[in-house]
């Protein structure tokens, strides 16, 4: 069941990534670009992923525990610190250069092209090389 | 067209939050692609299983809406495509992929762990996190494309 509930979950985030155009880098650098022909729509995505998630969080919190796990699982630091903030700048150049975040990446494997090979080879590179600059992991 | 493409980046917005709000639900998890993933890739444990099935569901998502041939995609200037052509040449993709993996994971999240999940929980660092992200992405996208001159 929880792999069921995994793949759906999945399966929506993929269909909402597809259906907003967010799969399409060129929308995305397209609302980067505020000094260009600016386009909105990432805002629009934004948003109703947001507005959606807050209603939903709260509605699902009203049990006392998720449906399959014994406890929900929520980040409880509140403190901002160098590591969170210069990983979200290094974050952004990244971004800002492909106009890929790691899920529109990994939801156009259906388009693979060697440009997005050499992302995504590089994104799990990344990911390595900062469990390796985090102490304790 | 803009207001067609702004009302699927609503429907497909309202997806991710469905998405978000069903594996809060039923797991108890945060939806963050990149702490999902880069788990699926160096975790043992118990979460493999539903993090494995989360990253097909992924995949197919759009693969099953390319099969079906509906159009339903939101590419800029191709209906008919469901993924964009990338921005950039190798080079470019390979310095940009290693950035976003590093940045992510130092920063403990992406644009779905802080900027959806994070902000609807109205979580600080998230919403700090968020902030400086879109910023710097700005700020590339203007030097790349503006100072430095390539594209128009």
């Amino acid at each position: 069941m929880k792999a069921l509930a995994g793949y759906l979950a999945g399966l929506l985030f993929g269909l909402g990534l597809a259906i907003s155009g967010m799969t399409d880098p060129a929308r995305v650098i397209g609302f980067l670009d505020v000094a260009g022909a600016w386009d909105p729509t990432l805002i629009f995505v934004l948003g109703g992923a947001v507005i959606t998630t807050f209603i939903g969080y709260r509605l699902v919190w009203r049990r006392q525990m998720p449906l399959f796990e014994s406890r929900f699982q929520l980040p409880t630091r509140r403190d901002l610190d160098t590591r969170l903030l210069g990983g979200a700048a290094l974050f952004g150049i990244g971004w800002g250069l492909s106009g890929y975040c790691p899920g529109p990446a990994v939801a156009s494997l259906p388009g693979l092209s060697w440009p997005l090979a050499a992302f995504l080879v590089a994104l799990v590179l990344g990911w390595w090389l900062a469990r390796r600059l985090t102490p304790g992991t | 067209m803009q207001t067609m493409s702004a009302l699927q980046g609503l429907l497909g917005g309202v997806l991710i939050g469905l998405s978000a709000t069903l594996l809060m639900g039923l797991l108890g998890r945060v939806a963050g692609i990149s702490g999902i993933l880069s788990g699926l890739v160096f975790e043992r444990g118990g979460d493999r299983p539903w993090r494995v099935a989360f990253l097909l569901g992924l995949v197919s998502g759009p693969g099953l809406l390319m099969l079906s041939g509906l159009g339903w995609g939101n590419v800029a200037g191709d209906s008919g495509a469901m993924t964009g052509a990338p921005a950039s040449g190798l080079t470019t993709m390979l310095i940009a992929g290693l950035l976003v993996g590093l940045g992510t994971g130092l920063g403990s999240g992406c644009t779905s762990g802080h900027g959806v999940c994070g902000l609807a929980r109205l979580s600080p660092r998230s919403m700090a996190a968020t902030l400086v992200f879109v910023l710097v992405a700005m700020l590339t996208v203007f030097v790349a494309r503006h100072m430095l001159g390539g594209a128009p």
